[in-house]
């Protein structure tokens, strides 16, 4: 063997042997996942029941259902998402679609930047400062939904955004030179084509406002509740802050209840998740450009 | 006609209220922070701020064992999420066989959407019983446990945003490299990773600011003790981070107290601090453009 086929040799052990760390680290990443939803799932399946998702939660919540949180998280997500998607959507076809790139359109952008970083926990002193407190509006389902939408809309803004900017220019070309105006052809030929991406960020970030606690923790967030909240200005339980009231703050919760809670949570979450992805498959299946 | 004149005019005006908005929120955070937060400043002389106690009843508003807890928990997220997720994202983007890739980027994505809260509580019933089995603790809720399951939180980010960098590295570096007689192991580490570390750094930066804000997993597995850490050993002692001490004690305090004041401080340290580390990796970002831009022309 001479020298150089040895060198060769030599460099495709350590490839080899490369690919394997890389492969390992692969792995190392993905199990812990796998594990953590395993577990959830073993352990919560045997606690879902009819019962369990329709009733009050009795004795101190260690027993009963956890309906009242259910609902909560459900009012909560609805108002994110009327003021998340509107404001959202209207920022990205501003920038998308009307903005000239300017000094002030690179502020914005800075900004979305800024608001994409802060953390959840500062959101929820922001709401309890501007919402609960200034505005007057107290614990209250209206505060936490203004505080998680805040939070949501640079998820929504960027994801519709790039939506947005992937309709071929040439439609827009076309409308224009049809007589039609900017808005006529954003609204009528630019929006259509973007609905599925717009559609997906807009998931992804209401997702995001459902399992959050943190912001919610001081601007909507009741331990316990003995009957559903009958307006917006009512504070309400919900799902990620029960799931941590009951894992933290009551002794002698039993574990079923907590596993069967946590299920649930993820249930929602990712079953926005998959939504999501099947909207975003979908339409690259049946997109014409 | 005049009538659709002016509805696009309004339509107009509206749209671009909005796309100011996020500029409006944002100067509305900082301006509700320093409201609430600022009169901390006066109220609580520096030194006891820049103390190393924090003890509210008795009127201690030391932030350092805080800032602290939040360094080593940050700290050992980094250690444990930046080489994972960097490799995994090499992995991804260069040597995965395609069904690998086709099961890594979901299952990630999943780990992304668990909400902090469901992993907190996974790490009580299972991380912290197994740190403190493993490493013979008197509790499992240490900085290390929080460690981890930040580490967890960090990677999609890091992932993601590592991958998408290598996949920017053009074709042609690849293939010259091979053509001048690397293997594709010398490719991917002399060549590839080199042109994509801008875009790295930037993956590892916003895993750090995604680690530092996060809030209910640290609170829940990191034991709550606001003590000043020291040493390295201070990996496996309980350790409290800024972000839970707001969540943990806001709900407790007077508004308009000292205390609440301090903690909207606390809150406004936490913004800047995200606010710097958001920056530098979109300044890194915006840098790499220009330099693309450079040499494409």
């Amino acid at each position: 063997m001479s020298a150089s086929q040895r060198t060769a040799a030599r460099r495709l052990v350590i490839q080899r042997l490369g690919y394997a760390g890389l492969a390992l680290a692969a792995l190392l990443t993905v199990a812990p996942i796998a594990v953590i939803v395993g577990i959830m799932v073993w352990h919560g399946a045997p606690a879902i029941s009819v019962e369990f998702l329709t009733a009050m939660p009795r004795d101190g919540l260690r027993a009963g259902g956890i309906f009242p949180a259910i609902v909560g998280t459900f009012w909560l997500t609805i108002g994110t998402a009327i003021v998340a998607v509107p404001l959202g959507v209207g920022a990205a076809i501003y920038l998308a679609e009307y903005a000239a790139d300017s000094r002030w359109t690179r502020a914005i952008r800075v900004a979305i930047i800024n608001l994409a970083g802060i953390p959840s926990v500062v959101y929820g002193l922001f709401g309890l400062g501007l919402f609960v407190l200034f505005l007057q509006l107290g614990t209250s389902i209206i505060a936490g939904s203004l505080t998680l939408a805040i939070m949501t809309l640079p998820v929504i803004i960027s994801t519709a955004e790039e939506a947005l900017r992937a309709v071929p220019s040439s439609f827009r070309v076309v409308s224009i030179s049809l007589g039609g105006t900017r808005w006529q052809t954003v609204w009528r030929i630019v929006l259509p084509q973007a609905l599925p991406g717009i559609l997906t960020g807009v998931i992804l970030g209401l997702e995001r406002a459902a399992g959050e606690t943190a912001p919610i923790l001081f601007t909507a967030a009741a331990l316990f509740l003995p009957r559903l909240p009958s307006s917006i200005f009512d504070p309400t339980m919900a799902l990620p802050y029960h799931l941590f009231v009951i894992a933290t703050q009551i002794p002698g919760m039993p574990v079923q209840i907590q596993y069967g809670t946590a299920l649930v949570l993820l249930s929602f979450v990712l079953g926005m998740n998959l939504i999501a992805t099947l909207i975003r498959s979908r339409a690259r299946a049946r997109r014409q450009w | 006609m005049r009538n659709s004149r002016v509805g696009e005019v309004i339509v107009a005006q509206l749209i671009r209220v909005a796309g100011y908005s996020a500029i409006v929120f944002v100067a509305l955070i900082l301006f509700f922070l320093i409201r609430e937060g600022g009169p901390a400043l006066l109220e609580v002389p520096v030194r006891n701020l820049l103390g190393v106690r924090w003890y509210p009843i008795e009127g201690y508003f030391g932030l350092l064992p805080l800032l602290g807890g939040t360094l080593v928990v940050t700290l050992g997220a980094t250690a444990i999420a930046a080489p994972l997720g960097v490799l995994t994202a090499v992995y991804i983007a260069e040597v995965a066989p395609r069904w690998a890739r086709e099961v890594l980027k979901p299952v990630i994505e999943l780990l992304a959407g668990i909400p902090s809260v469901a992993l907190g509580f996974v790490g009580i019933l299972v991380f912290v019983p197994f740190v403190r089995t493993t490493f013979g603790l008197p509790t499992g809720l240490s900085a290390f446990t929080g460690a981890i399951l930040l580490g967890l939180i960090a990677i999609p980010t890091i992932v993601s945003v590592a991958e998408d960098a290598i996949d920017a590295v053009p074709r042609t570096y690849r293939d010259a490299a091979l053509a001048l007689g690397a293997t594709d192991w010398q490719a991917i580490w002399r060549v590839t990773v080199p042109a994509a570390r801008t875009g790295i750094m930037t993956a590892v930066m916003l895993g750090v600011g995604r680690a530092i804000g996060e809030t209910m997993a640290v609170m829940m597995v990191t034991g709550n003790a606001p003590v000043m850490p020291s040493g390295l050993l201070a990996l496996f002692h309980p350790v409290r981070t800024m972000t839970a001490t707001i969540a943990a004690e806001m709900g407790e305090v007077a508004n308009g107290s000292t205390h609440y004041h301090t903690l909207f401080l606390i809150g406004m340290v936490l913004f800047l601090i995200t606010l710097a580390v958001n920056l530098v990796a979109a300044g890194i970002v915006f840098r790499q453009r220009k330099r693309a831009e450079r040499i494409l022309s």
